[in-house]
């Protein structure tokens, strides 16, 4: 529990992620309006923000049988998760917690949603949702080695598992995605993975009518929906510290470079989850475990070798 | 404050422990048992040993995933709809777990740490004498990769080897499915091919 925040900065996190998550909604919305070869008109843009009032009045749907504690908590968990993995990313100069290992708690934070989808898929007592949480565990198995090796090229080329420590290594030298390409695109891969969204919407696809999201209905789908969102957000704002150097940039104040590098992140994420196909879990996971874990392997062999033949990063 | 946290979490990662020998249905044990190691995790941070907190939380998570999977598939009665399977079992399990739990809770009082200035709350806790640690994550890291190497590097093998074989030994299809009585067989006829191309 080392260092502390000004008090107005905790209520911010989630404030800020929500921003940041309506942002990424909205340009989804317009994505999809565009390709469906519609006008992009400001009702397209509030089309999802309608969707809340009504969910939060939807009646819930019961099934038989159903084991409405983990149903419940499941879907609960999800922003929750986002949000607390929030905590430790720095917002220009302003951070909740400076933990000594924020990279590591903000894996664990990620980590967490494995529990709170399989939770949603086992809840409902229903076939196609308890599916969408069995791919959820078998796509977690592939995509989380390469993520934590990506943290650790971070975390090694700044010799700190700090998040601010990360990125102000980065002052004045190259930013980690420069000399480190393979780690940032895993990050960023990685990213739409523990959000289970675009090309790793495979636990929630519809060729399982929903997957985990088959049988929730009303607040609980919301949150759900929303956590997703959430997840995306706070993975894009960490990238900035990681590899995008933080807040640092000319003339602009800190927090400014800190929302235009998430925004930028954030863009690009949501553009892929249009334009990449998804990716069966079994697919994945042997190109994940013959292919990227090696990759990543060297990655993290490479950062090493250069923070020490130079005595830190270039 | 983190007195509050530590009175909070303790007794929560007890009663969370506690659930696992009351509930039934597999699933639910399963998350109960993650929301005790979740609360140790959150005793270890508030102790101050920030890395190993958040290392238990982010390991149990996984491995409690994958055990529901596995308590899932293999166990009777898995959703716990039918009260009467395996309750002989029960009992014993829990007088153990009570016990263990017992024998290790009152070593922490008869066991004699080393005394250390500093921080009050921390003055109990077994590290070294002569102040709190200024990095306990690199104390940790020190300790496990300085003297302890040879150790930690013997394990991490021999752990990856059992893991391995274990598979190889329980899995059902063996090469000789894979690839034919010469091995010679090419693609290998895999029920499910992979995303290389193999």
């Amino acid at each position: 529990m080392a260092g502390s925040a000004p008090a107005w900065a905790v209520p911010l996190v989630p404030a800020v992620l929500v921003g940041y998550a309506a942002a990424a909604v909205a340009g989804d919305a317009v994505l999809a309006a565009r390709s469906a070869g519609r006008r992009v008109t400001l009702a397209v843009l509030a089309a999802p923000l309608a969707e809340v009032p009504r969910l939060l009045t939807e009646q819930r749907r019961t099934t038989l049988a159903a084991d409405r504690t983990l149903w419940r908590l499941g879907p609960l968990a999800v922003p929750a998760a986002g949000v607390l993995a929030a905590v430790v990313v720095p917002f220009g100069n302003v951070v909740v917690s400076r933990m000594s290992v924020g990279v590591v708690w903000f894996n664990a934070m990620e980590v967490l949603t494995w529990a709170a989808i399989w939770m949603a898929g086992w809840g409902p007592n229903s076939v196609l949702s308890l599916v969408g949480g069995y791919r959820l565990v078998a796509q977690g198995l592939a995509y989380e080695l390469p993520l934590m090796l990506a943290l650790i090229s971070a975390a090694v080329g700044a010799r700190s598992l700090s998040p601010v420590s990360v990125a102000a290594a980065q002052g004045g030298h190259l930013w980690f995605a420069v000399w480190m390409p393979a780690a940032f695109l895993v990050y960023l891969a990685s990213v739409l993975a523990f959000s289970f969204l675009g090309p790793f919407g495979y636990p929630a696809a519809g060729d399982l009518a929903g997957g985990v999201a088959a049988e929730l209905s009303g607040p609980d789908r919301l949150v759900l929906r929303a956590g997703r969102w959430l997840l995306l957000a706070a993975g894009a704002g960490m990238a900035g510290p990681l590899f995008l150097g933080g807040g640092a940039g000319p003339l602009l104040p800190a927090w400014a470079w800190s929302a235009v590098k998430t925004l930028a992140v954030l863009a690009a994420l949501v553009w892929a989850r249009r334009r990449v196909p998804a990716i069966r879990a079994d697919r994945y996971a042997e190109v994940a475990w013959v292919i990227v874990i090696p990759l990543m392997v060297a990655q993290v062999l490479v950062a090493s070798a250069v923070v020490l033949a130079l005595g830190g990063p270039p | 404050m983190t007195a509050v946290l530590l009175a909070i979490l303790g007794p929560l990662a007890v009663a969370s422990g506690l659930l696992v020998f009351l509930l039934w249905s597999m699933a639910r044990v399963t998350i109960a048992l993650l929301a005790s190691f979740l609360a140790v995790g959150g005793l270890l941070i508030g102790l101050g040993l920030a890395y190993l907190g958040v290392v238990v939380i982010l390991m149990m998570t996984m491995e409690m995933v994958i055990m529901a999977v596995f308590m899932v598939a293999y166990m009777e009665n898995p959703a716990g709809l039918v009260r009467a399977a395996s309750s002989g079992r029960r009992p014993v399990s829990l007088a153990f777990s009570t016990t263990v739990f017992g024998l290790l809770a009152a070593g922490i009082f008869v066991a004699r740490w080393p005394h250390r200035a500093g921080a009050p709350l921390q003055a109990r806790m077994p590290l070294r004498a002569g102040g709190p640690p200024r990095d306990a994550t690199f104390q940790l890291g020190d300790a496990l990769m300085g003297p302890q190497m040879l150790t930690m590097v013997t394990l991490g093998v021999a752990l990856l080897a059992t893991m391995v074989g274990a598979v190889a030994l329980a899995s059902g299809r063996g090469r000789y499915d894979r690839f034919g009585d010469d091995l010679k067989g090419r693609p290998p006829a895999d029920p499910v091919r992979g995303g290389v191309g193999r």
